[in-house]
């Protein structure tokens, strides 16, 4: 395909992983040159058009692929002595952007992965106008701190929300959170 | 305290909360308006008040569970959201729907649009003044909802298709009745077109009024009608046709200034161009014999292969997206709903600065902002 | 009957007709909007919905005076008693009809025939701003006061065109009294022309039937309680009677400013070409002198509900736009056309 040739030769070294999933295409690459590899393609490839942010909690997908793997394991283990190689753990969040080619209609989605430890990850809003909210909603549901973002703030929850709502860890129900509106009028003798 | 406060050097203002009930606000959206004399310095805006955690709750429900939530997404146009998401799954199952269940959808989104058009073009006259067109458009609104209702039984939150097709055929006399919707139709937009187009006070609060240029609407992530007024014909019918839409003939009108009066116009446009592509839609299902298939061969338990999928189809505001974390069991691993106008209000802040107080109403209902899409 | 028993009854009767009036135009906005609008509107109170005048009103009676309680107490109340005293006070030099004989004694019908009438009208018809700033004020919210305020400018900049307007036509007809102004609009001009001001200051007219649209702060010129951006602008904080008199107040102002146009632009009760005295007796003068009046003036209250639900409203600046750059040049133009065809044909 040709798009993943041009992505793959201009991306090069930093080009950690290309997949195709369902016929979109997913390239991977390093957290810390994330504005430069999407400058890149923005200038290059003419993917001048960003959809959205989306972050992604892997915890739960990570442990359901472990338990499956151990069970697979001590299935065979009885049968087969010699355990597979550990693989290096994956970093829990990933962070996917949507981009767009208007002028060829292609899309590509370029994935970093956020380990849980160091949850900052560089700004884009100097590339798009438009990153401002993706980021603060990923900010807001997850908790990764986009640095260099002018107004990094909570945008759906309130600001004194203790928790990140969309991590595989919260449950659904809520953990008993309450917004408590303290209004104040300026007081009774405000025009005498 | 926000980055608008501290851009505004000057103490002479006065602060007016526009929102989160307010009689002009779409919704529970709130603009906190730093206001000097009848001019906005700046807002500041604050969204979440309709907040439901919807992308949380996918994570929890199975696939068909999810469909009813995404009617509460953009509640203007239910179905747009439906079909959106019904083939983000079918996408990432593989799964070919049939011709007559795409072409029901079809006719059935076009419906929607104009609806949602309607609202817009309805409440746009309302904030600035003009009361009577509501009115004439709103019956013809009444109507598509009552087919709507004669369809599958609701009115505004439709649950419209399932994952793989639609649940029933189109009633018989869809013709007749589409006909007579039809002409109200074209009736009432031709009303409201010379009540307002060409109104002196309606193009004077409205031609020139907080105008976008095509580069920042690009990398403020505008779509939809709104792109298309600053003059950039973009239109994922058009650009990346999907379902049925290649096979039929209608335009992308596009504006010049990408201000409120282009917005408007693009929309009044763009309700008789999709009475076209439902004439059209109409002549292909009329060629389609009655026992057609109308769902494709799903599983009764939906449980697409572990992958992730992004799919955005045109919206009635403008692109709207799915996208869709599969981990292989019957629930999504992660939904993440990219809706149209999360991305314009964005821009709000810049594009009402310097303008007046009346603006403000004029830019917001132009952009067809809708809370529940916004804040999910 | 004495002189006081007759100018009593004159201003009871004028006060309870125009309530009468103001009472039946709420009624007659609701349908008349619906009439517009393909709906049908208030039809369940009485015959074709007549009495829901009447619930409105004792629903407005029986709310409570609810005041809030950040509010100027006393301004709170005074903003609406101030507009309503100005609106029920400025008919008093309108005319309603020629005049009435009974028991050979002869009734002027206008509560007071003062000879400087239009200084009258301009100068209650502009104690309206207190009102609106008043209340405005007093509420002690931010959309009162900006209503308040725009109100102010609004009303204070087309005085001024309603003023050059109506002094044009003092000098056509060379009086300040209402009544001999009305009585001068009798026969014809040029031979073929009514006697009336429409026909003698066209432009004067257009200017002041803008002027007085902007005075009634009604569509296209609502902005001090445009309820899509102010909530409601000065009356945002109000309900109940409160509320009542700025709603009352509004429609009598509509029926003195139609009363008013009426009585300088269209003839006041005079029917073209037909002199009815001479027909008619004179208590059947009187009536039917009372009822062309009226019926003028109902023309001129449906066309301010007509214009209302048509067209939309203008922004704030261009509003100041029009009543300084267009309106206020006209007029003057006007004044000056006026003065000098007066001094050739003189």
């Amino acid at each position: 395909m040709a798009l993943k040739d041009s992505v793959s030769r201009l991306l090069q070294n930093d080009l950690i992983a290309l997949e195709e999933s369902a016929g979109c295409i997913f390239a991977e690459v390093p957290k810390d040159k994330i504005v430069s590899c999407l400058s890149s393609l923005r200038d290059e490839l003419g993917f001048n058009f960003l959809s959205d942010i989306v972050g992604v909690d892997n915890s739960a997908l990570y442990e359901a692929k472990a338990k499956k793997a151990k069970k697979k394991k001590d299935k065979e283990g009885e049968e087969n002595e010699t355990p597979e190689p550990e693989r290096p753990a994956l970093p829990r969040f990933e962070v996917i952007y949507l981009l767009l080619n208007p002028d060829t209609n292609e899309r590509l989605q370029v994935r970093i992965r956020v380990p849980e430890d160091d949850l900052k990850v560089q700004s884009i809003t100097s590339l798009w106008k438009g990153a401002n909210w993706p980021e603060r909603e990923c900010f807001d549901m997850f908790g990764i701190r986009f640095e260099g973002h002018p107004y990094l703030r909570r945008l759906l929850m309130w600001d004194e929300f203790p928790a990140h709502p969309l991590r595989k860890d919260y449950p659904l129900e809520g953990m008993g959170e309450e917004r408590h509106l303290i209004y104040e009028p300026e007081g009774e003798g405000h025009w005498t | 305290m926000g980055p608008v406060k501290q851009r505004i050097a000057s103490e002479d203002y006065v602060t007016i909360n526009v929102g989160p009930s307010h009689p002009a606000m779409h919704g529970t959206l709130r603009a906190i308006a730093y206001v000097s004399g009848e001019t906005v310095l700046g807002t500041d805006l604050e969204i979440g008040y309709l907040h439901r955690g919807v992308e949380k709750l996918g994570e929890n429900l199975t696939y068909h569970q999810f469909i009813p939530i995404t009617d509460r997404l953009n509640y203007c146009s239910a179905i747009a959201n439906n079909v959106a998401y019904e083939m983000a799954v079918e996408k990432l199952m593989g799964v070919e729907v049939p011709v007559k269940a795409q072409l029901i959808r079809i006719i059935m989104t076009e419906l929607s649009r104009i609806a949602d058009h309607i609202v817009l073009v309805g409440i746009l006259g309302v904030d600035l003044g003009a009361f009577t067109p509501f009115f004439y458009l709103f019956i013809q609104r009444e109507e598509i909802y009552e087919i709507f209702e004669w369809y599958n039984g609701a009115r505004l939150t439709n649950t419209f298709g399932r994952i793989g097709g639609v649940e029933s055929d189109l009633p018989e006399d869809f013709e007749t009745r589409w006909h007579e919707l039809k002409k109200g139709l074209e009736k009432a937009i031709d009303e409201t077109d010379k009540l307002l187009t060409h109104n002196r006070i309606w193009m004077d609060r409205t031609i020139g009024v907080t105008p976008i240029s095509a580069e920042d609407a690009l990398s403020w992530g505008f779509t939809g009608p709104c792109l298309r007024a600053c003059g950039v014909k973009r239109d994922l019918r058009k650009d990346e046709p999907y379902s049925l839409y290649s096979q039929f003939d209608f335009d992308v009108p596009t504006g010049k200034h990408g201000d409120v009066f282009d917005r408007y116009m693009i929309r009044m446009i763009e309700m008789q161009e999709s009475m076209k592509i439902i004439d059209q839609a109409f002549d292909l299902y009329k060629q389609l014999g009655p026992n057609e298939p109308l769902m494709a061969k799903v599983p009764k338990i939906i449980k697409p292969p572990e992958g992730e999928v992004y799919h955005a189809i045109e919206s009635p505001n403008g692109e709207l997206g799915f996208y869709i974390k599969s981990d292989g069991t019957d629930k999504p691993y992660r939904i993440k709903i990219r809706p149209p106008c999360y991305m314009i209000f964005q821009a709000f802040d810049e594009l009402i600065q310097g303008e007046m107080i009346s603006d403000l109403i004029a830019c917001l209902s132009s952009l067809n902002i809708i809370a529940g899409e916004l804040d999910r | 009957m004495n002189e006081w028993t007759i100018a009593i009854i004159k201003v009871v009767f004028i006060w309870s007709w125009t309530l009468l009036i103001a009472t039946i135009m709420t009624w007659v906005e609701r349908r008349g909007s619906a009439l517009i609008q393909d709906r049908l509107g208030p039809n369940i109170a009485g015959p074709f919905g007549l009495f829901q005048p009447l619930a409105d009103g004792i629903k407005l009676f029986t709310k409570e005076e609810f005041a809030p309680k950040h509010a100027h107490k006393i301004l709170f109340t005074l903003g609406p008693v101030l507009f309503a005293i100005q609106a029920f006070s400025a008919y008093a030099v309108i005319p309603f009809g020629d005049k009435i004989v009974i028991n050979a004694k002869e009734i002027v019908l206008q509560v007071a025939d003062v000879n400087i009438g239009f200084l009258f009208v301009l100068a209650v018809g502009s104690l309206a701003v207190y009102g609106f700033v008043v209340g405005g004020w007093g509420s002690n919210n931010k959309y009162s006061l900006l209503g308040g305020l725009r109100a102010t400018a609004q009303l204070l900049s087309y005085e001024v065109p309603l003023g050059l307007a109506m002094l044009a036509v003092c000098m056509t007809y060379g009086s300040f009294s209402l009544r001999e102004i009305s009585l001068d609009q009798a026969g014809t001009f040029l031979g073929f022309l009514p006697n009336w001001g429409i026909f003698k200051q066209p432009l004067g007219f257009l200017v002041f039937i803008v002027a007085a649209y902007a005075e009634a702060n009604r569509v296209p010129f609502d902005l001090p309680e445009a309820e899509s951006e102010l909530v409601a602008g000065y009356h945002t904080e109000y309900g109940g009677m409160r509320l009542g008199l700025y709603l009352f107040g509004e429609y009598v102002n509509l029926y003195t400013l139609s009363a008013l146009m009426v009585t300088i632009y269209f003839g006041a009760w005079h029917i073209p070409y037909v002199d009815m005295s001479s027909y008619l007796g004179p208590l059947a003068y009187g009536i039917v002198s009372f009822l062309v009046f009226f019926l003028k003036c109902a023309f001129f209250l449906w066309l301010f509900v007509w214009v209302r639900w048509t067209i939309p409203r203008f922004r704030f600046d261009q509003l100041m736009g029009l009543g300084w750059k267009s309106l206020i040049p006209l007029g003057l133009l006007n004044l000056f056309v006026t003065a000098f065809l007066i001094q050739i044909t003189v």
